[in-house]
């Protein structure tokens, strides 16, 4: 099940996959690195800093970022980024499931 | 000592039944573990009870029962489910008419009572992770349920029960308590207990660990998903366990979907609350041990916390939601343009307090508040969502929204429309002493 890595990995989907889930208003996201190598450049690409940077509008709280090195894994928690979580967010996606393909999406060059 | 096999029936209220079936006549399982709660579930579960007394629990209990209690009982496995939901004592009562129906005489159900903490929780209850207090909230509350973990379940395996139904069983503690039942483990012992929570985490949701909302077309591709299997856990005294599905089923256990299902809905993974341990993730290891086949083992875990959770559930009111398509040349300005009539219309018309949102599907909708828009999209559709506690302003909306067809731009059609109730839930902190959770067991 490995990913078919281009030569050239653009998006942070090209070197890892990803998995979202909330409780309350708050979104966590976990992103594996497929290829243990890719794991350095993941971490540089997926920052806290630049997940609040990128998503101004949305994440409106802080963003904490808990690296399992072992398993070659980061888990983002995103404060105050549901919309106001399942019970006041009109978002069709109101749990937020979608938010894994915020940050595969975003380009790994623009870190 | 053989490794005790436990499986998820059930990872969510509306998953599959015939893959429950076939795990239960196939997978010899010492457990079977339906997991049928989220914290909304539970709320709408008192707005059935309070419209009638005898409802409350989970919609499918019936056929669920019908379907598992003759193989599960045939290979001496018992059920674990939270499908009674706001209503144990009627589920329990249903599931022993059903086993008398199929002739399973003898079968003990046991029923766990306790969640509901509605007599104990104070008007001036403070919220858990927001401002406020209970009595600032100006909504009727429908119900208040607290997490149960093993302490409310063990009894019932001790008293030699076929299927434990409960309400608020906390969802890891369903998977933990039979094992602890089995390897007489010490709820003390916080190592077992971060080790048992880790199965029963992997197992909750079901398919999110066997290939379920896991599969990405060209990158992470899932075999014949169409037929996935539910998981098995292979547990050892220890606490280390095997993942694993039946043969011949459809999905995939490898260490990627163990992976994602491993932080799902963690925060910090050293710190993973529940009602029997704060469980220790970090320093999981997760193994390929062949096809389909993952050992999970290194959990660990410091004492649990001296406070439960309480999920209160509160009368949202209303969801409307309703919508139009537009394609071809022009059709995102066509949306668009619909979009700002009805957004224009329902201004003068709805109650101030109506919270209202306007989408348009194939440009900017579930991205559109992170600001992610498509350009020139050729087949959207407006779909406009407004939540109220009069139900007329749902109403009003979906007529409007309808009145497109003949009054809004060219080439609009396939309206839909739906109105829902809807609940609101808060949670709150409550000291573990109040809470004095019930057995009964009842025999067909």
């Amino acid at each position: 099940m490995s990913a078919l890595r281009p030569n050239t990995p653009r998006f942070v989907r090209d070197i890892a996959h990803a998995r979202a889930g909330d409780k309350g208003n708050i979104s966590n996201v976990s992103v594996w690195a497929y290829d243990p190598e890719d794991f350095d450049l993941l971490k540089r690409a997926l920052t806290p800093e630049r997940i609040k940077r990128e998503f101004p509008a949305l994440v409106h709280g802080r963003v904490d970022r808990y690296v399992i090195e072992h398993l070659h894994g980061l888990n983002f928690v995103l404060h105050d980024a549901l919309e106001g979580g399942v019970n006041r967010s009109l978002n069709l996606d109101s749990h937020g499931k979608s938010w894994s393909y915020l940050l595969l999406g975003l380009k790994l060059d623009e870190a | 000592m053989t490794a005790f096999r436990i499986g998820t029936g059930a990872g969510f209220s509306a998953d599959r039944l015939e893959p429950a079936v076939d795990l239960a006549e196939r997978g010899r399982l010492d457990a079977m573990v339906l997991e049928c709660l989220g914290e909304r579930t539970v709320a709408f579960g008192h707005r059935d009870r309070m419209i009638d007394p005898k409802r409350g629990y989970n919609a499918h209990l019936e056929r669920r029962m019908r379907a598992l209690l003759p193989p599960c009982r045939a290979a001496g496995t018992v059920i674990v489910t939270n499908m009674g939901a706001a209503n144990p004592r009627a589920a329990a009562e249903r599931t022993v008419e059903v086993a008398r129906g199929l002739g399973l005489k003898g079968l003990k159900v046991a029923c766990i009572e306790g969640d509901d903490v509605s007599a104990i929780v104070p008007k001036d209850q403070p919220f858990m992770d927001e401002p406020g207090k209970l009595s600032d909230v100006g909504l009727t509350v429908v119900g208040m349920n607290t997490y149960l973990g093993i302490d409310a379940i063990l009894p019932a395996l001790k008293a030699g029960a076929d299927v434990v139904i409960g309400g608020r069983l906390a969802d890891p503690s369903m998977f933990l308590a039979p094992l602890a039942h089995r390897f007489g483990w010490d709820p003390a012992d916080t190592a077992r207990m971060g080790a048992g929570t880790l199965v029963g985490h992997l197992l909750e949701c079901g398919m999110q660990v066997t290939g379920g909302y896991f599969a990405d077309p060209g990158m992470k591709d899932v075999p014949d998903l169409a037929a996935c299997g539910f998981p098995i856990a292979e547990v050892e005294a220890d606490g280390s366990a095997v993942i694993t599905k039946l043969p011949d089923t459809g999905g995939a256990v490898t260490p990627a979907t163990v992976k994602e299902q491993l932080l799902y809905e963690v925060h910090d993974p050293s710190r993973y609350l529940t009602p029997d341990v704060t469980a220790d993730f970090s320093k999981v290891q997760i193994a390929s041990m062949g096809h389909d086949r993952v050992r999970v083992s290194g959990a660990g875990g410091a004492p649990r916390p001296d406070k439960l959770k309480v999920t209160i559930g509160f009368d949202g009111g209303f969801q409307g939601e309703a919508g139009v398509s537009y394609a071809g040349p022009g059709a995102q300005a066509r949306g668009e343009l619909a979009a700002e009539i009805v957004r224009a219309r329902l201004a003068k018309m709805l109650s101030p307090q109506a919270d209202r949102r306007f989408d348009l599907i194939g440009t900017a909708s579930l991205f559109a508040t992170a600001g992610l828009r498509a350009s020139n999209a050729e087949d959207v559709r407006l779909h406009v969502t407004v939540r109220s506690t009069s139900r007329e302003d749902a109403e009003l909306m979906l007529w409007e929204v309808e009145s497109l067809l003949c009054c809004g731009p060219a080439g609009g059609g396939g309206f839909r429309g739906a109105i829902a109730p809807w609940v609101i839930t808060k949670s709150a902190l409550i000291d573990r002493s109040q809470v004095k959770p019930t057995l009964e067991v009842l025999v067909a």
